[in-house]
């Protein structure tokens, strides 16, 4: 167990909660003390030292509280041709005059939702953390029938205030036939590194659709645990898609419950690392209905001394009959000291079902390159060409198209100048 | 146009090449034969620029640069063009992108202007035609799934769009039946010049029909071991490569 645990130091975070919540809190708080933060040799975090990074890291583990922020600041972190909703967080708290969100949407501070129920505290320590000390929630239900037509562009902008400690909570709830898609953006502002640790809950009820997409380029004072857990219903669909280009140690957990038959679980990610950026993805699939499906694919390239861990967990219940399970993982090592650590786990309890998983990591095929060069294009150039080629399907995934042109704009640029 | 003089190569420390001395002018067809293993494909691979092998020994000249002295690219901008034995796979990148920018690239080293995108089609589809590639190929990933016989057509259709004044075709033959044997000869034939040259790799005479060589060598252990007009293609398709061998391994004994 981290000495953050075991000693006062994480006091702050509790003393500084609100009242709300008290017996989800307090739960949720015994629930962390008695898992403590990961361990050194934790299995589900022995590649990512968080607990080790936040002793090091982080000295002030008081909330951060609300910072300013101006509509210059907004403007600014709106991407090129986006076309649609602006819903802007400071440091975890809704700024309503600052955004712009669509009628048919109901937004609040959390109330009387079942936090907790879909993202467990005892399965993990940093979701009971989120949830014993969280600060701001924020609801967000999409009525039974409403077709969002735009997405909704979270702006959350997070900066330390004495307080290094930002923890968001969003509860998502997608009704009856709803369809929404999300684009979440952090901006880090500030100098002093910034713990984040955030929880997200997304519930989709019978034929509703979501998709999350993320994006986190936030510069190396990013240390961010994320943990996004999604219940779905019958004939739903939710989709992911997790574009990670920078961060100090960045750790991502996206569960999704299959609640339903015919409903679609994807997953998709794309990360770009260099320095000494640190980035974990760990997903899991539960199968808990026959007649489900998901798809995974995660690409990965890591250059300078970086470094990415895959984890995939497909879990298959042994009434989930008629499951198609798809997972892939791919990576391209561009350096000697670039390591990744992947590792597919499928568990396969029915007997009639689909399934797949692969993974590979290898360096640019040489022998491409010298094609592309046989042709005369400039070698620097085909390099990217190739990476992009890799990378891009990934992105190929994001259906909507201004978010889809920014990331391959990022994408090209990183392969262009970074690599 | 081109001068190889007493090129030796070798790959991990393995000698393939050990003295290679070759003439090629302007307007010439040449064909290298010999039996697998002579290091026909590796003479192609050098001239090219392909960074495993490791030259050690002699000189190669183009059009008065010093071909070695290149990096592939630059080799290909100067106007030398390697259709490959084994073209590569590239998915995710398009056959259209890919051969707009290194069409660009060439030209742009060349003192050219960049063609646009309307220019770049129109040339594209005069070009298709030589090899009667079809568009739906071009707007593929490049290679990608593409058959034996397409995939060579397709390392033509490049060559056509790329100008080379010196072509390298490395066994280009090799698994083509004979309709496509006669689309990419076809587009060989009519891509030659006064001011271009080409050398064709092959193991088989068949090629020679329909790509007519002016000078035939026959490379067997690294070296040039004999030199020809096309009947020497002939002989060898008749009598076989072991009378060569005999020859030079009887003449080196003695």
């Amino acid at each position: 167990m981290s000495t953050l645990t075991t000693q006062d130091t994480l006091t702050p975070l509790f003393e500084g909660a609100p009242a709300d919540f008290s017996s989800e809190r307090a739960l949720a708080k015994e629930s962390f003390y008695a898992q403590g933060l990961p361990a050194v040799k934790a299995e589900e975090y022995k590649f990512t030292q968080i607990a080790r990074k936040l002793e090091k890291e982080i000295s002030d583990f008081n909330p951060a509280k609300p910072v300013s922020i101006t509509e210059e600041m907004v403007k600014t972190a709106i991407f090129e041709g986006f076309d649609g909703y602006v819903l802007v967080l400071n440091n975890g708290k809704l700024e309503e005059e600052l955004s712009q969100l669509p009628s048919e949407v109901s937004f609040s501070a959390l109330s009387d939702q079942e936090i907790g129920s879909i993202a467990k505290p005892v399965k993990d320590a940093f979701v009971a953390l989120n949830q014993a000390s969280f600060v701001d929630g924020l609801a967000v239900s999409v009525p039974k029938k409403t077709q969002v037509e735009k997405p909704i562009l979270i702006l959350s902008f997070t900066q330390a205030s004495a307080g290094q400690v930002v923890q968001p909570r969003i509860w998502i709830e997608a009704g009856d036939f709803a369809e929404v898609t999300f684009i979440e953006k952090t901006i880090l502002l500030g100098e002093d590194k910034v713990f984040s640790n955030q929880v997200v809950e997304i519930k989709g009820a019978i034929n509703s659709k979501v998709h999350y997409y993320r994006l986190q380029n936030e510069g190396d004072q990013a240390i961010e645990v994320s943990n996004i857990e999604t219940d779905i219903q019958k004939d739903s669909q939710f989709t992911a898609v997790t574009i990670s280009l920078s961060g100090d140690m960045v750790r991502n957990n996206l569960n999704l419950n299959l609640l339903g038959s015919n409903s679609e679980g994807n997953m998709y990610g794309l990360y770009l690392l260099n320095d000494k950026t640190h980035v974990d993805n760990h997903t899991n699939v539960d199968h808990t209905i026959p007649h489900a499906e998901s798809n995974e694919l995660y690409k990965g390239i890591l250059a300078d001394q970086s470094r990415g861990v895959f984890n995939g967990k497909i879990f298959v219940r042994q009434d989930a009959q008629k499951t198609n399970a798809f997972q892939q993982n791919n990576n391209i090592l561009l350096s000697e000291d670039a390591v990744i650590n992947t590792k597919p786990q499928l568990e396969i309890w029915a007997d009639d079902v689909k399934c797949s998983h692969g993974c590979t990591t290898g360096q640019l095929d040489e022998e491409a390159l010298f094609y592309l060069q046989a042709r005369g294009i400039d070698k620097t150039q085909a390099k990217g060409l190739l990476l992009y080629a890799f990378a891009g399907e990934v992105l190929e995934h994001i259906e909507d198209e201004s978010f889809h042109n920014y990331c391959v704009s990022l994408v090209q640029e990183r392969l262009g100048s970074k690599f | 146009m081109l001068s190889i003089k007493n090129l030796h190569a070798s790959i991990e420390g393995t000698p393939i090449l050990r003295g290679i001395n070759l003439e090629v002018k302007a307007g010439e067809v040449h064909a290298i034969m010999g039996p697998n293993g002579s290091g026909k494909s590796t003479l192609a691979s050098v001239l090219a620029g392909r960074e495993e092998y490791e030259v050690t020994e002699g000189e190669v000249t183009f059009k008065g640069k010093d071909l070695l002295d290149l990096a592939p690219e630059d080799r290909a901008r100067e106007g030398v063009f390697l259709a490959f034995q084994y073209p590569v796979e590239i998915p995710g990148v398009s056959s259209t992108n890919f051969l707009r920018t290194a069409v660009n690239q060439v030209r742009e080293y060349r003192g050219l202007e960049a063609l646009d995108a309307v220019k770049f089609l129109s040339l594209m589809k005069e070009k298709m035609k030589l090899v009667e590639i079809d568009q739906k190929l071009l707007s593929r990933a490049l290679n990608e799934g593409f058959s034996g016989g397409e995939k060579k057509r397709n390392e033509i259709f490049q060559m056509a769009m790329l100008e080379p004044s010196l072509s390298i075709l490395d066994e280009t033959d090799s698994g083509l039946d004979i309709d496509a044997l006669r689309i990419v000869s076809n587009g060989v034939n009519q891509l030659k010049s006064a001011d271009n040259a080409t050398i064709v790799v092959t193991h088989y005479q068949r090629l020679l029909d329909y790509i007519v060589p002016d000078y035939v060598h026959v490379l067997y252990k690294g070296r040039i071991v004999k030199s020809g007009t096309k009947e020497l293609a002939l002989e060898l398709e008749e009598k076989g490569y072991d009378w060569i061998k005999e020859e030079v391994d009887s003449a080196a004994t003695v």
